[in-house]
């Protein structure tokens, strides 16, 4: 940021703090959930072992509230949350009676049906954060001029990963993938990315969840992962149900990426640098378990709202979304550098974490990747092949 | 000069005999010139001779980051972030005398000129607490931002700083009226702080803008800012940490973490004179007391280099323990 742009702020701040808004500004969040939501529910694989324990990321946006609670002593501003649960058929009057209170933004954390409905509901108006779904459709062909993004997009964290591969040159991958809509939507990012950085796909692998062996060449993992010569195995696996036990079983001793192994995230409790362990050690103490990717994209879309309001200097909503989209935002993200949303896309820059389950190998973008304006957009679709027309 | 402990009775009566044919009374005590290096990740002090060779590596307690000498420099205190403690060492013997508990994450501190009251940044409590170092009292709390980071007491007592590296805030807390007076918004994750030597100016280091803001004492607004970019680095790579302002109040250093360099500002014109290549992160900084050389701790290259000041040039890298972090030096 340069000095003028400081002035500005100092300038914008002393306007802030006279006479419109001399009283306490509350600016208000609402977390948009589904009641009952089965993507919360543990899903049991077999005698009460739960490969999915997922938790809301209410206690991330309750730490973000918690984070600004300095700006009321220092700026006259101040967050409130408010959680609401929606049942998927009252969503209609539950988004009615949120809009009506006036909130500043709204988070969403809804299955994909809800997400089309709230964007057909809300208006130009309204100001959606996804703090919930990595599909591209929403970054995409179903994006709205409204809809803003705080977890990384499933295009983000396939093109990490391969500049990953790319940079150890290993080159040759096979692509072992299920056969859900989830893993056929992530198939779809890991082609795109094995193309754009220059991998090879050396076979495109189905595996079924069955015993039958009569499906042996798709449910033996040595069969599956032999006949071919490849450097890495990239494992496509939403479920994680048979992904689990690819790792050291592979035909060829290679490793094994993508769902499991070195897997790409937003966030990761193991995270060592750029302050990553404050901000663990604070999720630590208020959840009492450890930050996930989940957690980390609530707690960021508050940060980012938070950041935008005191560079606009202003507690009106308009204003602060003029600030929240701008490229002059700045925030601090925990990951090195500062983020802000892309304008074709509504997507939060930021850089990706590539971590096995207690160790973070390798921040992307990694070095060498360099991109003509904006390192952080070698991850992503960027401006120009972006399917997004908002 | 600080005052010479000695604790073997035969040398002290030797030395209170030799004091006695001295035209003045009272003993001081030669300084070692050996430097102090807190090593974050290796829980350990890392004692580099002035002819910068790694002589000595203490074991201390959990994630020792800011270091300070007490008032006369016999003592010095590590912060141990990890321990929720504060380790008060003997300077000349390295042996550790005390500890004061209870004091959440320490990360860096300041001590007020009456060298007493230790003004300490808790990291994971957003609060800045004042200590009193010789009963281990808490005398007052202030509650900060989140993260608080730097502290910098002004040479006349009165005020403290403490940045929030995540509030983006520099807190300015009024000692004798016992209060919080300003909040003043500054760049993206403030981190150290200098003063001028006449206390007009402060400047903060904001690591993930790339800049020092620089703060006017009496009217507590932001004045200017320098920005640093050497050559081949891209924005986002200079993140400022420490910082330190040369006694004749012209010359700053500033440490510019990953982009690896030390940059060499002209303070009066705040303008970047030079950038010094040094080891990986560069991070915490000190200055000898004849300011011909300037230690830098690499914190990911686990070691320090040493600048000399005049020509500018690494004169060497001495290899320390795990992420080294902050630096004392003892020849005052």
């Amino acid at each position: 940021m340069t000095f003028s742009s400081t002035i500005a702020r100092a300038l914008a701040l002393l306007l802030l703090l006279s006479a419109p808004l001399a009283a306490q500004e509350n600016l208000r969040i609402i977390y948009l959930g589904m009641a009952g939501d089965p993507y919360y529910e543990p899903q049991p694989g077999y005698t009460g072992l739960s490969l999915r324990d997922r938790h809301r990321p209410l206690e991330g946006v309750r730490l973000g509230l918690r984070d600004t609670r300095i700006m009321g002593r220092a700026l006259g501003l101040s967050f409130e949350l408010e959680e609401v649960m929606t049942e998927p058929a009252g969503l209609a009057g539950s988004f009615d009676a949120i809009k009506s209170s006036g909130p500043l933004a709204i988070l969403l954390d809804l299955p994909p049906e809800l997400m089309v409905e709230v964007a057909q509901l809300s208006g130009p108006n309204a100001l959606l954060l996804n703090i919930r779904d990595a599909s591209d459709r929403w970054r995409g062909e179903d994006c709205a001029p409204n809809l803003l993004h705080t977890m990384p997009s499933e295009a983000m964290l396939s093109d990490a990963l391969a500049q990953y591969l790319r940079a150890l040159n290993w080159r040759d991958v096979l692509l072992l993938r299920g056969s859900s809509d989830a893993d056929a939507e992530r198939t779809k990012a890991v082609r795109r990315s094995a193309a754009k950085f220059g991998l090879r796909i050396v076979d495109e692998r189905m595996f079924e969840l069955t015993n039958d062996p009569r499906r042996r060449d798709h449910n033996n993992i040595a069969l599956l992962t032999g006949g071919a010569r490849y450097d890495v195995v990239w494992l496509v696996d939403d479920v994680g149900d048979f992904g689990r036990f690819v790792p050291y079983a592979t035909q060829a001793p290679r490793p094994v990426v993508g769902s499991e192994g070195l897997v790409a995230h937003a966030w990761h409790w193991t995270f060592e640098r750029y302050g990553a362990p404050q901000l663990n050690q604070r999720f630590d103490r208020l959840a009492g378990r450890q930050m996930s990717s989940a957690d980390w994209a609530g707690w960021a879309a508050v940060k980012a709202l938070a950041e935008a309001s005191i560079q606009a200097g202003s507690a009106e909503p308009a204003r602060i979304r003029e600030a929240l989209v701008s490229p002059e935002l700045s925030v601090d993200l925990y990951k090195g550098v500062r983020g802000n949303f892309r304008s074709w896309s509504g997507q939060l820059r930021q850089p990706i974490v590539l971590a096995t389950s207690d160790a973070v190998l390798a921040v992307a973008p990694i070095t060498g990747f360099e991109h003509q304006t904006e390192t952080l957009d070698t991850l992503g679709q960027d401006g120009m092949t972006s399917d997004c027309r908002r | 000069m600080r005052p010479c402990l000695i604790s073997s009775p035969v040398l002290r009566a030797l030395v209170v005999a030799t004091a006695s044919l001295l035209p003045f009374a009272g003993v001081a005590c030669a300084q070692t010139g050996m430097a102090i290096v807190s090593d974050e990740r290796g829980d350990t002090l890392s004692i580099l001779s002035p002819d910068l060779q790694l002589v000595r590596t203490v074991e201390t307690c959990a994630r020792p980051r800011g270091v300070h000498f007490s008032a006369d420099r016999s003592a010095f205190y590590v912060g141990c972030a990890d321990d929720d403690a504060i380790a008060i060492y003997d300077t000349a013997s390295l042996e550790l005398t005390g500890r004061i508990r209870g004091v959440p994450a320490p990360e860096t501190f300041d001590l007020h000129p009456d060298g007493r009251r230790l003004i300490v940044s808790n990291e994971e409590d957003a609060a800045a607490s004042v200590i009193d170092i010789e009963t281990g009292e808490l005398l007052a709390e202030y509650f900060t931002g989140e993260e608080p980071e730097g502290v910098q007491v002004t040479p006349d007592g009165r005020l403290v700083f403490v940045a929030s590296e995540a509030a983006n805030l520099v807190h300015v807390i009024d000692l004798e009226a016992d209060a919080v007076i300003a909040d003043i918004l500054v760049d993206t994750r403030p981190r150290r702080f200098a003063l001028t030597p006449d206390g007009k100016e402060l400047w903060v280091s904001a690591e993930l803008a790339g800049i020092v803001d620089i703060i006017d004492v009496e009217t507590l607004k932001l004045v200017g800012d320098v920005a640093f970019l050497p050559t081949g680095f891209r924005p986002e790579q200079v993140t400022p940490v420490d910082l330190e302002i040369t006694a004749d109040g012209l010359r700053a250093y500033v440490a510019l973490g990953r982009a690896n360099h030390v940059a060499v500002v002209d303070v009066p014109k705040r303008k970047v004179i030079d950038y010094v290549l040094v080891g990986s992160r560069a991070w915490g900084l000190a200055l000898t007391a004849d300011e011909s050389r300037l230690y830098v701790a690499n914190g990911l290259s686990d070691d320090v280099t040493v600048v000399d000041t005049r020509s500018l040039k690494a004169l060497s890298s001495i290899p320390v323990g795990r992420v080294p972090y902050d630096i004392l030096i003892d020849d005052r």
